[in-house]
């Protein structure tokens, strides 16, 4: 058992950092800085930067523009990037559709679809859930009938995520509503988005972002070249894919960023008798978190080093199912403090005259009226990519044998 | 980076394992805990055969030279067992002041003493008033010649009852709450002026209340280091306790998953209630967030900046006792009436976990410190 970081993987961190110094964007830094999230153009430009200095797809193979890396390795680089904090590699190519494409895609879609989705030329998004299917993702019913060399879709998906910036969606649709299983007549398309017969619709967040949106198909034609894997055998994709998004979700890089950057603003907010950071109470709940989060970034540090192992070597490790439910909770209680550390100023509402066409003027700090913002948007941590309670009945199954 | 045992750390787990196996059955458990002593002089020469008492200490000194992942290890498999040995007493403290505190004349002449199970060593700190403060010291040591005279009491000495020499804090200067000015002294329990009253902890393991009236030690008796040697070893031994916590709330959840799955109510076994099913998942949460805990003890009990290794151990400290409390309380809860009772392990957790939560600083002592001092991740 060796717990600290070799010489190696600590001067590797230096040499993340400093590049980032060197190469990200000051209007990006400060955006992200604020709190927000990067426009398109931050993020497209950010993840070129990543692609050519080889570090956008760390964890795919070397021939698609991996590095053969241990788990540790790629685990700096990305907590590098989240504490800056600069983008993260849009999560849809990277960590969804790209591994799908490496395990399941065709030679000529691996050529022609990785490196533009490595290199952010092309942005997917993700049209799995839809009004109807949530949780229980196999009940979709948005449907692919073959017509030649086509797959004619018709139906609506939902909760399609920055669809609005998107190129291209992959998404599950029913290809043989007669399977004796729900899950054995779903198959798994790649869809440009200017296909005609597709319409995007938004859907505004309690926060008031314009994050999520629904989709509509009204017979698209696809080629059937677009299928991956296996007419019917979408599922499998479908379940490679979610158990990939369930590892990154902890970010304990980004919410190590996030308390530290509060600790500044709280020691600078006036709190009556004394700084916000000098109550006691709103001391102890900080610290409270910090505790929680240093025991899941060792936590995290465990499941990496389990991914070092060859494939044959390795056990499912209930420690994976626990960085979902106690990543998202922490980040949810950090989107707190800052509620509390806002006070009264926090009830005024972000300013975005783009949105309501009023010129209001500023009361209060950034980082104040963006912290209920964030603390509503972030309700949705833990509902998707597998809600809590989903992940607990998966835990009680695989784990535990109940 | 690897968090996977070497042949010989998984050796040592095993063995100890087994000789639990064989010697720390619920019944035979209850057996020691009746006896004069509380515990096992049978199994405490099993684990000197084992080498387990020798273990932190330097070659050197007549020990095997190892470090805080074995006793992480060891604390692990006797907090399953739900052990009653003086090993955290005589070995991870007593051990820790000799290792820490000792000249190399004191340690070759305890330490082989201590490997062979012929001497047992307590800890006697705690004092009505002091609470969890390491600092706060209101017992007296009086230059006399060379040597010196002690006076006060210590409340909470686990395993004071049966050990053979105490380590005992008392002020040699300074008012009852500086930090400077606590000395730190070997006090044979036989020595003239030590009275014991030795009792039961909440948990069934024995300690004592110990009164020093003008007890003469030499010169030689103080220990080297005073407050900051007083907290590095409590440092060691809440990384050692975390462990101990971690093997207790494994054991807890195992046999409440047995239950759940052998239990029926309502014609079927009670871990079919979703209800019931999530919170057994959660204290799979809460064990792993704990163990990950009991690892960052393991890497900070050995790291130089005293800061640093302060700060972390305060976080092991919190977060074990918050998922330990969750982890003993469900077992309980999930069980039914059944785990109320002193014939069923199930409650016996708890109660460990329990002891171990208020040992060296409880949640908010660690808490409200950590906060002053910073937090964890330190704002540039
Ligand atoms: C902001 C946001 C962005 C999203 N982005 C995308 C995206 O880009 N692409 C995409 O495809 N989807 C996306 N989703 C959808 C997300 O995956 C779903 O919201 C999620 O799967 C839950 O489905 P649901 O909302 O229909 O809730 P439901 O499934 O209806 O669940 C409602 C409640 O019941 C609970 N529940 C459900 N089943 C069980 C069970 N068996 N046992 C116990 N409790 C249960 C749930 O945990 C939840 O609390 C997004 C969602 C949000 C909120
Ligand atoms: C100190 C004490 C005093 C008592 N005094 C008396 C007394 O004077 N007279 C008397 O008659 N009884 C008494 N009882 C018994 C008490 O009423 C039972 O303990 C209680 O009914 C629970 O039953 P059980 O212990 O068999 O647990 P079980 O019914 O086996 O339950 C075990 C666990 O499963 C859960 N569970 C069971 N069914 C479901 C379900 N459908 N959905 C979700 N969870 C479920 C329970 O909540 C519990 O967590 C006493 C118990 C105790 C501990």
């Amino acid at each position: 058992m060796e717990l600290r970081f070799t010489d190696e993987e600590r001067a590797f961190r230096e040499e993340v950092r400093t590049w980032i110094d060197a190469n990200l964007p000051a209007e990006t830094r400060e955006r992200m800085a604020s709190g927000r999230t990067p426009t398109k153009a931050m993020q497209v430009d950010w993840q070129k930067r990543l692609y050519a200095k080889g570090w956008a797809v760390p964890h795919w193979p070397v021939e698609w523009g991996g590095q053969p890396w241990s788990a540790i390795k790629r685990f700096i680089l990305s907590e590098e990037i989240q504490s800056t904090p600069a983008p993260t590699p849009l999560g849809f190519n990277a960590n969804m559709l790209g591994p799908v494409l490496i395990a399941f895609g065709t030679d000529e879609q691996k050529k022609h679809f990785l490196p533009k989705i490595a290199n952010l030329d092309l942005w997917f998004c993700q049209g799995f859930s839809e009004p109807g299917a949530g949780s229980d993702l196999a009940s979709l019913k948005c449907a692919a009938k073959r017509d030649g060399d086509h797959y004619i879709v018709n139906g609506q998906k939902t909760w399609t995520t920055l669809a609005q910036h998107a190129d291209w969606i992959f998404l599950l649709v029913r290809t043989d509503p007669g399977a004796a299983k729900q899950q054995e007549g779903i198959s798994f398309l790649l869809v440009d988005m200017t296909t005609p017969g597709i319409t995007v619709r938004p859907i505004i967040t309690i926060d008031g972002a314009h994050e999520v949106n629904e989709v509509f198909f009204d017979d698209v034609k696809v080629p059937v070249a677009n299928l991956v894997g296996t007419e019917n055998r979408g599922w499998d994709c479908a379940k490679f894919l979610l158990s990939n998004e369930r590892t990154g979700q902890a970010r304990v890089g980004a919410s190590k960023e996030r308390i530290r950057r509060l600790k500044l603003i709280a020691k600078q907010t006036p709190g009556g008798a004394k700084p916000v950071m000098e109550d006691p109470r709103f001391r102890s709940r900080l610290t409270d978190v910090e505790v929680q989060l240093k025991a899941l970034e060792m936590t995290t540090l465990r499941v990496l080093a389990d991914e070092n192992r060859a494939l044959s070597q390795r056990k499912p490790n209930p420690a994976s199912s626990v960085l979902k439910i106690r990543g998202t909770e922490l980040q949810q209680a950090i989107s707190e403090l800052y509620v509390m550390a806002a006070g009264p100023y926090g009830l005024a509402a972000p300013h975005d005259p783009e949105a309501d066409g009023r010129n209001e003027p500023d009361v209060a700090a950034d980082w104040q009226t963006l912290a209920q913002a964030t603390y509503f948007n972030w309700r949705k941590q833990s509902i998707y990519g597998g809600s809590t309670e989903i992940q607990k009945n998966i835990m009680a199954k695989a784990f535990l044998g109940l | 980076m690897d968090f996977d045992l070497s042949d010989d750390q998984r050796l040592l787990q095993d063995s100890l394992a087994k000789l639990l196996k064989d010697k720390y059955g619920f019944e035979q458990r209850k057996a020691y805990l009746k006896s004069e002593t509380g515990w096992s002089r049978e199994v405490w020469a099993a684990f000197a055969e084992l080498g387990l008492l020798g273990m932190p200490f330097a070659e050197d000194d007549g020990g095997l030279g190892y470090g805080a992942v074995e006793t992480m290890i060891v604390m692990e498999q006797m907090g399953r067992a739900l052990t009653l040995e003086p090993f955290v007493s005589t070995v991870v403290l007593g051990g820790g002041f000799l290792r820490h505190g000792a000249t190399p004349e004191q340690r070759s002449a305890l330490v082989p003493m201590i490997a062979e199970g012929k001497l047992l060593m307590a800890f006697a700190h705690t004092e009505q008033q002091s609470r969890f403060d390491l600092h706060d010291v209101a017992t007296t040591a009086k230059k006399d010649g060379d040597g010196w005279v002690i006076e006060g009491r210590k409340g909470v000495v686990v395993h004071g009852d049966t050990a053979d020499q105490l380590v005992v804090t008392a002020r040699i200067s300074g008012g009852r709450r500086d930090r400077d000015g606590i000395g730190v002294f070997l006090v044979p329990a036989n020595a003239t002026g030590v009275t014991r009253r030795g009792f039961r902890t909440s948990d069934g393991q024995r300690a004592a209340d110990i009164s020093f009236d003008a007890v003469k030690v030499d010169a030689a008796a103080e220990l080297q280091g005073g407050l900051a040697l007083v907290e590095r070893v409590a440092d060691e031994t809440i990384a050692a306790l975390g462990a101990e916590a971690i093997g207790c709330m494994e054991a807890a959840k195992d046999l409440t998953i047995d239950y759940l799955k052998t239990r029926k109510q309502f014609g079927r076994p009670i871990g079919s209630f979703q209800s019931l099913q999530h919170r057994a998942a959660e204290m799979m949460v809460c064990l792993e967030q704990a163990r990950s805990m009991a690892m960052l003890a393991a890497m900070m009990a050995s790291e130089r900046n005293d800061d640093e290794r302060r700060r972390n151990m305060r976080a092991v400290k919190v977060e074990i006792g918050r998922n330990a409390r969750f982890v003993g309380q469900q077992t309980i809860q999930m069980h039914g009436g059944i785990a109320m009772t002193m014939e069923y392990a199930g409650g016996h957790y708890l109660k460990r976990l329990t002891v171990i939560e208020n040992m060296f600083g409880d949640m908010d002592h660690h808490l409200a410190a950590l906060s002053d001092e910073g937090g964890v991740f330190v704002a540039a």
